[in-house]
């Protein structure tokens, strides 16, 4: 291989998810847990890192195994090793940081379903070597991690007034303290997720024209 | 090797699997002891935090052996068996699904700067899923000195309102008998029927974790009800 590790190819790998080919907003996958684990920035950040962990890894084992595994069951295999990782990540979660780990509650567990894990291991380390599947992993990782922090930023600082649960908003104007200001109860629940989602969509569209479907 | 062959597709499978399970056996065992801690630190805390006493995870341990005097179990006849009470508090399901007579009650004495209080473990079911939390009582058996509740999936922002401590801080001084009997307290708007002293608000929009808890404040205090009345006859 005289390629360098970090070509322009293989740096493409690790740049495209974050923009042209998002994992959330342009194949419009893991949406479910984009919607659950945002209400606060702090476990939208640990759920993001724990994916793009368990993305890449299983990208690299996948990618690994890829010559050996058996063409007829090669989505069991894949989710084995994808269950194999999640629990790995929830039980250091829970020993580790466990009010962190409480926070997630199900949806660790529920990364085993999330579309973007059986995606790139089925569309990408199954015909790729183990170095461009990790950045490949990393990449994609990395490009939903992005859009869960930002949906999180916006939710945690109009719905609970803070940021990493420090107080942006002072207390001083909140309506029950003689103020004027009231946190916007929406956007705690899923549905505002959603629709941030949508305005994040919206916002990557109109600066990236290629995107739009004709 | 053809990879098409039923009898690799089966050795692979079986070799995987077998791999997986070994490795994740492997790494449940070496981390469990980490994980239990956390878990007991996390009950501490909330015994403590029955008594008003916010503590970090880190100080958990240490006030928790400093200010819990004693730790006993009581059945439902208010007698004192045998029994660890704190490894109870990790059981409440389990006990709860026994008749009462059986039941085994865990009870926490705390000596804090006003005195000796009494924290009493409780178990229910809340919109989604179990509610759990601790209460702390005078030494009087009737006054409310504390409250903290836990849930494991009410709605946020609705339901799951009631681990905050703006709710729990309205229990404090309200009173769990009326007279000789135990009226606990009911959850309730704040014009419904109950007196303002047996009474504490519900959470709007949270209606059924605040009746679930409603529910769990009765029927586990009844099950302290002997023991309660003993105590209580024996301060007079």
């Amino acid at each position: 291989m005289s390629e360098s590790l970090f070509s322009k190819k293989n740096m493409a790998l690790l740049t495209g998810p974050l923009n042209s080919s998002n994992p959330v907003t342009v194949q419009v996958l893991g949406i479910c847990s984009a919607l659950a684990v945002t209400a606060k920035l702090k476990p939208a950040i640990v759920m993001a890192i724990s994916v793009t962990l368990v993305v890449a890894f299983a990208n690299v084992i996948i990618s690994l195994l890829r010559n050996t595994i058996p063409n007829r069951i090669r989505i069991i295999v894949q989710l084995v090793v994808i269950s194999f990782l999640v629990i790995v990540v929830d039980q250091i979660l829970k020993a580790y940081v466990y009010d962190v780990s409480k926070q997630l509650s199900v949806f660790v567990g529920l990364i085993i379903t999330n579309c973007i894990l059986m995606g790139r291991l089925e569309a990408f380390a199954l015909g790729n070597k183990p170095w461009p599947s990790f950045l490949d992993g990393i990449g994609n990782g990395a490009g939903y991690g992005m859009i869960l922090i930002i949906i999180a930023f916006v939710r945690e600082l109009l719905g609970s007034g803070t940021v990493f649960n420090y107080r942006i908003i002072p207390e001083s104007w909140y309506i029950t303290n003689g103020g004027f200001y009231a946190n916007n109860g929406m956007l705690i629940l899923p549905p505002m997720a959603l629709i941030i989602v949508g305005v994040v969509i919206w916002v990557q569209r109109s600066r990236n024209r290629k995107l739009i479907d004709n | 090797m053809d990879r098409n062959k039923n009898s690799y597709t089966f050795i692979y499978a079986s070799v995987m699997v077998a791999l997986v399970a070994g490795i994740l056996s492997w790494v449940a065992l070496a981390l469990k002891p980490a994980q239990q801690l956390n878990v007991d630190t996390e009950t501490k805390q909330n015994i403590l935090a029955a008594a008003n006493e916010h503590v970090s995870a880190a100080d958990a341990d240490r006030i928790y052996g400093d200010k819990i005097t004693a730790a006993y179990v009581v059945n439902s006849k208010g007698a004192k068996v045998d029994g660890d009470a704190f490894a109870l508090c990790g059981q409440m399901k389990k006990q709860h699904a026994l008749p009462e007579a059986e039941r085994r009650l865990p009870v926490f004495e705390f000596k804090g700067t006003e005195g000796t209080k009494y924290i009493f473990p409780l178990y229910g079911a809340g919109l989604w899923g179990p509610i759990w939390g601790y209460i702390a009582l005078n030494d009087d058996m009737s006054t409310i000195y504390g409250a903290n509740f836990s849930h494991q999936s009410e709605t946020p922002g609705l339901g799951a309102e009631i681990s905050t401590e703006k709710f729990q801080a309205q229990f404090k001084g309200k009173n769990i008998f009326e007279g000789e009997t135990l009226r606990s307290i009911t959850v309730a708007k704040s014009n419904e029927s109950a007196p303002a002293e047996y009474r504490v608000d519900a959470i709007s929009g949270g209606t059924l974790t605040s009746k679930g808890l409603q529910a769990m404040l009765l029927s586990d205090l009844k099950s302290y009800e002997a023991f309660l009345k003993n105590h209580k006859s024996e301060e007079k």
